[in-house]
């Protein structure tokens, strides 16, 4: 709904049956709880405790996005030439929502994320072109002050390898407590008893002690959970995580995950998720976006995603898994090995190793088809009809 | 009976810990604490348990490239730990091992060509033509083709790499092969080529597989029986259908339930475990998993439990089954 005169007729004059000039005090009473029922939001009138998302009601498209990569093209310039490790990415994150990017090493996750955080090393990388909106705010062109209050309040970040975001010559203490500190106004002491709770919280035995200990006397597990206990602390409106449990064990990933589901459910915290674990995807995520060599190939829900992906490189990541559950004799694989992205790759970026590719496949990269709301594929066959005839076809569960 | 080409028997392996300016012992940790199992021939034994539980220890130990603490190991029925080091070279032929790093195991300084051949050399294998016609045999046994002999390991991805280290493996044609979680470290649809190559080879050539994981649905997808370690021992050996479908130990139950399940109609109630993996320098009393154990009894906290077989085999560590 907008702010636009008929917005305002409509609003005085709900149902044709009431005439304006016959106002009672029933109908004033009434169009206050009207009002009262709205709330003003990014310049757009909207219904409050409404999950009837903006765009569905209005097709208003700010709505509840919390963030936004527009077109983002992240380059690093290297001796051996330019790599163009994110190729024109467009994700959305909406609030409360859990986006997983699933991809092949190298394919463009982690500078993705960085690319946000605005962290990329530079040189040799640099954000060439396209938008980081923050609601509503480019972080592409933001300053460093403000990117560090960004980073301290707002968008919070769980990189791959914990060591590099603890400070080796700081107390785990130390570092929650000024992070803690930072964001709340409460003395040592009582930030002292918050960081605590918080190590309690993220299932770190002995809390009392291991808040004295410094990073390199913990497990990677440990360590991954401190990060995770820091992250927390900022209640962040979004949470970044790569690869927050590839390092570690199963049971541990258990409680991991718990822990940020919940941080979901409590706190309507957005989390974009950078795995390659299909299963890891399937048990938090609502969302999916498969990369492949710095673009985004494939977009949907997990269960879209999972039980009917659209494109071959998918449809072979998901072919591939071997299943806890079932019995298989030989497993499916895709032949040959990913390609490092490379400005001179004409044609679509799976070609080489496409079971289903045609002359047009090596000749021009397809667009990504957009196959319904949020659901979208980048590969020919979506375009010529008889190649998806043939695609639709092929057996690919035997 | 099936005959077991590989009998492990009590196997320990201590590290000592040194400390100070002298060096002096500290402590010790267990890696390895009282391992028995068997491999029979022709078979795919898996290995599975969570980060420093030993299963590495294990497989270096079996096959002496770290000498054990205590213990036997029966390698056609010989015992292999007394042997000297001339008579254990030789049986190396027979028994190799494959890492999980593919880059770090490769000498970057030699081509493809020198790397395979090295054990062929070290074995007798005196005239380079023969040499150089087996590499080329071998690599296409393993899917790559006979010009790579002449490259260097950093122009391989990771998944050809670890198909050189499968080479190289299967140089002197071993019996049996220690795999330590060779495709760990290998994106999932590259993961899946190599567990296919693995398993075409084993066919071919009649080879028998310790196979270490950390995965479970890889280890369930290539094994014939899978054991599950936990603090350096072994809490549950039996057939892979026995385990993923009978799991009996609250360790195994715990660590099958939680891998996520990638189908979302299939999801599975969890068991989240408390706190963290005690440390193995200094290992609870009684039975290693009490700490963390729901359904731990008093007699776990004082009595270790032993490991023996509660039906046909299945063997089960845990004071529930006595
Ligand atoms: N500092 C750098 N200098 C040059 N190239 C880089 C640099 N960092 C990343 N790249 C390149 O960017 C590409 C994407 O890397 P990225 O780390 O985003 O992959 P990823 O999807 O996170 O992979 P992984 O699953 O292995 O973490 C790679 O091809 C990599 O070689
Ligand atoms: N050379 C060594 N000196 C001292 N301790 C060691 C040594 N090698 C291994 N350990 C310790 O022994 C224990 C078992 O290690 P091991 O490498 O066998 O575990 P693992 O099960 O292979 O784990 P991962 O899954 O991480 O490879 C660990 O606690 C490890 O720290
Ligand atoms: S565009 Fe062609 S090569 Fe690319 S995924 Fe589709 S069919 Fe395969
Ligand atoms: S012996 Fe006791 S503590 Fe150990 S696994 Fe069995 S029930 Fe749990
Ligand atoms: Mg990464
Ligand atoms: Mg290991």
């Amino acid at each position: 709904m907008r702010l636009t005169p008929t917005f305002f007729i409509q609003l005085f004059n709900p149902s044709p049956q009431i005439q304006v000039r016959k106002i009672s005090f029933v109908y004033f009473k009434n169009l206050l709880e009207y009002i009262h029922n709205f709330q003003y939001i990014n310049n757009h009138i909207v219904p409050k405790n409404s999950n009837i998302s903006l765009k569905k009601a209005g097709g208003v498209t700010l709505e509840d996005v919390v963030l936004e990569l527009n077109d983002l093209h992240t380059h690093f310039f290297t001796d051996s030439g330019e790599v163009p490790a994110v190729d024109g990415v467009s994700i959305k994150l909406h609030k409360g929502e859990v986006v997983g990017i699933v991809g092949e090493s190298g394919c463009g996750k982690s500078v993705t994320s960085l690319s946000v955080m605005q962290l990329i090393p530079k040189p040799p990388g640099k954000i060439v072109g396209g938008e980081i909106l923050y609601k509503g705010e480019n972080l592409a062109e933001a300053s460093e002050k403000r990117m560090r209050k960004i980073r301290g309040n707002s968008i919070a970040m769980i990189f791959q390898e914990p060591m590099t975001s603890l400070d080796p010559l700081f107390t785990i203490g130390n570092q929650l407590i000024e992070g803690i500190r930072l964001h709340e106004k409460i003395n040592k002491k009582e930030a002292n008893e918050r960081a605590i709770q918080m190590l309690h919280q993220v299932g770190i035995p002995r809390a009392k002690e291991v808040i004295d200990e410094y990073p390199h006397q913990l497990s990677g597990g440990m360590r991954q959970r401190v990060m995770i206990a820091m992250a927390m602390a900022l209640n962040p409106e979004v949470l970044i995580a790569d690869e927050p449990t590839t390092a570690l064990d199963v049971t541990i990933q258990a409680q991991i995950l718990d822990l940020m589901k919940n941080l979901n459910k409590e706190n309507d915290t957005s989390i974009m998720l950078i795995t390659h674990d299909l299963g890891v995807v399937s048990e938090i995520c609502d969302r999916v976006v498969v990369m492949y060599s710095g673009q985004v190939v494939e977009e949907g829900t997990v269960r879209e995603i999972i039980k009917d992906p659209q494109h071959p490189y998918t449809k072979g990541l998901i072919r591939s898994l071997p299943k806890l559950n079932e019995r298989e004799q030989k497993l499916y694989s895709i032949p040959g090995t990913v390609m490092k992205p490379s400005m001179e790759q004409v044609g679509c970026r799976f070609a080489s190793r496409c079971e289903f590719a045609f002359d047009r496949c090596f000749k021009a990269n397809p667009e990504l088809y957009s196959l319904g709301e949020d659901r979208k594929s980048r590969c020919f066959l979506h375009d010529e009809e008889k190649g998806v005839e043939e695609f639709a076809n092929a057996d690919l569960r035997s | 009976m099936p005959t077991p080409i590989l009998e492990v028997k009590k196997l320990k392996k201590y590290f000592d810990i040194t400390g100070g300016v002298l060096g002096k012992k500290l402590g010790e940790v267990k890696a390895v604490d009282d391992v028995s199992f068997s491999v029979n021939e022709g078979e795919i034994l898996g290995i599975v348990g969570e980060s420093g539980c030993g299963k590495s220890t294990t497989g270096k130990a079996l096959l002496r490239l770290i000498e054990p603490t205590d213990g036997e190991v029966f390698f056609e029925e010989q015992n292999i730990i007394n042997i000297s080091d001339e008579e254990m070279r030789k049986l190396r032929k027979d028994m190799q091992i494959i890492f999980q790093d593919p880059y770090a195991s490769l000498n970057p300084r030699h081509t493809v060509e020198k790397i395979i051949s090295e054990p062929l050399l070290t074995h007798g294998m005196k005239s380079k033509e023969e040499r150089q016609e087996r590499v080329k045999e071998l690599l296409e046994d393993v899917g790559l083709k006979a010009y790579h002999a002449s490259r260097y390991p950093h122009q391989f991805s990771g998944g050809q790499r670890q198909r050189i280290g499968i080479a190289r493996a299967l140089a002197n044609n071993p019996k049996l092969i220690v795999c330590d979680e060779p495709v760990s470290a290998l994106d999932v649809s590259v993961q899946s080529q190599i567990l296919n190559l693995m398993e075409k080879l084993r066919n071919k050539y009649n080879l028998t597989y310790l196979f270490i994981a950390h995965d479970l649905s890889v280890v369930k997808h290539i094994s014939d029986r899978v054991g599950v370690m936990y603090l350096g021992g072994m809490v549950e050996l039996t057939t892979k259908d026995q385990l993923y479908e009978d799991p009996k130990h609250p360790y195994t139950q715990a660590l099958l339930s939680a891998v996520p399940i990638t189908d979302p109609d299939e999801q599975q109630e969890r068991i989240i475990l408390e706190g963290d993996v005690p440390s193995p320098s200094n290992p609870p009393s009684g039975c290693p998993f009490h700490t963390r154990c729901p359904m731990a009894m008093d007699v776990c906290k004082e009595i270790k439990p032993e490991f023996k077989e509660v039906e046909d085999q299945h063997f089960v560590a845990c004071h529930l089954y006595e």
